[in-house]
């Protein structure tokens, strides 16, 4: 019994269909058909059951099917042939009136280039879902507020979207969609973009979230980290057909045909982890204005003992211990520079994870990532291990 | 040859259209009697309420309006007022109350009517390959040619006046509605449509506010169209700045036609000012 359940389901576009289908029989490519029959093939046969609570991953090259099929499960694009079950409840052919109830009740959907209403302010983001069900203004308020909180946003709630960065503007996506309270949510690239910090936590969010609540997701992404991060199980689409679904364990120790061995490969070579995707955000001191005291504070606020010290530039200078700074405090003096120390260990934000871990683990100190003189992040050695742990990467590598 | 030949003997397009007017006369005579009627009533009282207003306070409300609309600036509210004591001064106003009373009539219809056919243009196709020729005939059509079915339904005076205004006028309205509406970026149209929008829902949550710019746009056209017409439909018995304008032309009085035209001039830019500067503030209030 799946949450969401989907047989033989076709998506051609454009008008001449049949023939499209016939040629697709005949193992024709793509381009091939196009050029015969002016028709695309989006999704060929996919049957797929996605289970209540899982995190479901869709993967695949450009192209390949992933946006129509998650369109085809709210119906946003009209299935050419196939059953499409919510619940089991067959939505093929619902009636105008009775899909918008199935869209209002079932599924609330977060876009990649997060489609928030320009003319209206994140709190009213936020209630659309409920607005457009009939929720009174009061009760929808509070929720959509209760949605926001928990983003973090609360205090932007009368902004407008165009005031928020893209990481804040995703997040109220993700507000609305949790506002509305429906148990299935698609996500199509939601993250995609994203920058890579931002995409981090946004990822670690929706576990989170997840953890808590046991929502059915459906989530389209390039990345394979991603996918491997997230995903409970994992479907891989290649011109419109679904080659394989499974866990990642599974797919990366057991690939379905050579396709999917050499995307794999194709991503990851592309993919592979970096100290960009295990960087966090550093915690930064300016030297050029900021003294001791101010250094001790943050420090104690943030529970470090190592600030990394930058220009007004953000150009990185090297660091400062507490101890240094605590001294330094006593002694009455007021610029950091005489205790900035040089011996932080530098990468890039390409250099592979595997180069970085013996850099990490014969330093005392974090690992500074800095790109062109400015400082983009810091590697601990704790975050650097479970995300390698987590990510399940060296099994491919080491094949 | 023989072809070529029947080609010289005309077609009878003019007869024809005469016939289908003398139809339409005809059946909906009643209804015209009726609209020129109450038509003309309702104008007049509008227009002796607005010049039983004195002309300060008149002009002093214009002056406030264009204060607060140009965001709190003076400039239009100062060229309003001096506009307005000049043509006061001129002893037009009278005739400016009923150009006022025409344009404001003339859009209004205009745009009531404009933005349902734009809406339904925006979204059906066919709908949108029928009208478009119609809405490219109407404007390319000069003004005059409507007087004479306007003259045929409803006699002369000030509702045959409005009624050429309005087919003049109303073609910005729907195109740019229709424009407005087309032109809603679909990301956004999905998002309404996956959280379950009704046609309706859709429309006034999504797709009009997010067209109102453009939709604002096709609006202060069509004024200003309706307020070209003022001075083609004079010519037909609408009183105002316009008959002015004629008489004046009719016994080759040049000062009399400029300071005419000029109090016209005048108006126009109050009016254009005045809706683009409420399209502005909009869109900025509400980004
Ligand atoms: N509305 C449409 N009309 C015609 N063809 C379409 C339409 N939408 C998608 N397609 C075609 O269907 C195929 C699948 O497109 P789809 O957008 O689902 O790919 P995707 O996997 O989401 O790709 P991407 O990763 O680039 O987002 C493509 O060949 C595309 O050209
Ligand atoms: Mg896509």
């Amino acid at each position: 019994m799946g949450k969401i359940k989907i047989e033989r389901v076709t998506k051609v576009f454009g008008k001449n269909t049949s023939q499209a289908l016939k040629l697709v029989k005949q193992e024709k490519s793509k381009e091939q058909i196009l050029k015969e029959t002016n028709a695309t093939v989006g999704v060929y046969e996919a049957s797929l059951t996605i289970e209540e609570g899982e995190i479901f991953v869709i993967m695949g090259l450009s192209g390949s099917g992933k946006s129509t099929l998650i369109r085809l499960l709210n119906r946003l694009i009209q299935p050419t042939s196939g059953d499409i079950y919510i619940d089991n409840q067959n939505i093929t052919n619902l009636n105008k009136k009775s899909l918008q109830i199935v869209r209002r009740e079932k599924m609330s959907m977060v876009f990649q280039n997060f489609a928030l209403f320009p003319q209206r302010t994140i709190l009213q983001n936020a209630e659309y879902g409920l607005e457009i069900r009939g929720i009174p203004k009061e009760e929808r308020r509070l929720k959509a507020e209760k949605a926001l909180q928990n983003a973090g946003l609360l205090s932007y709630k009368d902004q407008y979207p165009d005031q928020l960065s893209g990481g804040m503007q995703q997040r109220v996506g993700l507000a609305r969609a949790l506002a509305n309270d429906t148990e299935i949510i698609l996500m199509d690239e939601a993250f995609s973009a994203l920058d890579p910090l931002i995409r981090k936590e946004m990822q670690d969010e929706l576990l989170e979230l997840q953890a808590n609540l046991q929502k059915t997701i459906v989530f389209i992404t390039h990345d394979l980290n991603e996918a491997l991060r997230i995903g409970d199980r994992i479907a891989i689409m290649k011109d419109g057909k679904i080659i394989q679904v499974g866990t990642g364990e599974e797919i990366l120790t057991n690939p379905a045909n050579e396709y999917v061995r050499s995307f794999l490969e194709d991503v990851d070579r592309s993919k592979v982890l970096t100290a960009e995707n295990a960087m966090i955000r550093p915690m930064t001191i300016q030297i050029d204005h900021e003294g001791p005291k101010v250094a001790l504070q943050r420090m104690k606020e943030d529970k470090v003992s190592v600030l990394l010290a930058v220009d007004k530039a953000r150009k990185y200078l090297g660091y400062i211990t507490a101890n240094d700074a605590l001294n330094l405090a006593k002694s009455g003096e007021k610029s950091l520079k005489s205790i900035l120390r040089n011996d932080m260990p530098i990468v890039e934000p390409s250099t592979v994870i595997q180069e970085i871990l013996s850099v990490i683990s014969d330093s005392p100190t974090p690992v500074a990532v800095v790109e062109e003189g400015k400082l983009r992040g810091v590697l601990i050695r704790g975050v650097v291990l479970e995300s390698l742990a987590s990510e399940k990467n060296g099994g491919v590598d080491n094949e | 040859m023989s072809k070529l030949l029947n080609l010289a003997t005309p077609i009878p397009v003019a007869e024809n259209v005469e016939k289908l007017m003398d139809i339409v006369t005809d059946t909906f005579s009643s209804q015209f009697r009726f609209i020129q009627n109450n038509g003309a009533d309702l104008m007049d009282f509008v227009t002796s309420t607005l010049t039983s207003i004195p002309p300060y306070v008149f002009m002093l409300i214009v002056a406030v309006l264009a204060f607060f609309a140009t965001g709190k600036k003076f400039g239009l509210a100062i060229f309003s007022i001096l506009g307005l004591l000049f043509i006061l001064n001129q002893g037009l106003w009278d005739q400016l109350m009923n150009t006022f009373t025409l344009v404001m009539f003339s859009s209004l219809i205009a745009i009531i009517i404009g933005i349902p056919l734009g809406i339904l243009m925006s979204k059906s196709k066919v709908v949108e390959e029928i009208l478009k020729p119609i809405l490219d005939f109407m404007q390319t059509m000069p003004g005059f040619v409507y007087l004479i079915p306007a003259v045929a339904f409803f006699g002369i005076g000030v509702v045959p006046g409005v009624f050429a205004s309005v087919i003049f006028a109303l073609p910005p309205t729907v195109r740019f509605t229709n424009l407005g509406i087309r032109q809603v970026p679909k990301h956004l149209i999905e998002a309404a449509d996956s959280y379950g929008s009704t046609f309706t829902q859709k429309l006034l949550k999504v797709e009009l506010p997010l067209s109102k710019a453009t939709i604002m746009a096709g609006i202060n056209q069509t004024v200003l169209l309706s307020l070209s017409m003022v001075v083609i439909a004079s010519m037909i018995g609408a009183p105002g700045l316009g008959r002015e304008v004629l008489s004046a032309l009719q016994r080759a009085q040049i000062g009399n036609g400029f300071v005419a035209g000029i109090s016209l001039v005048i108006f126009a830019i109050i009016v254009d000012r005045l809706t683009q500067s409420l399209n502005k503030d909009k869109s900025n209030g509400g980004k």
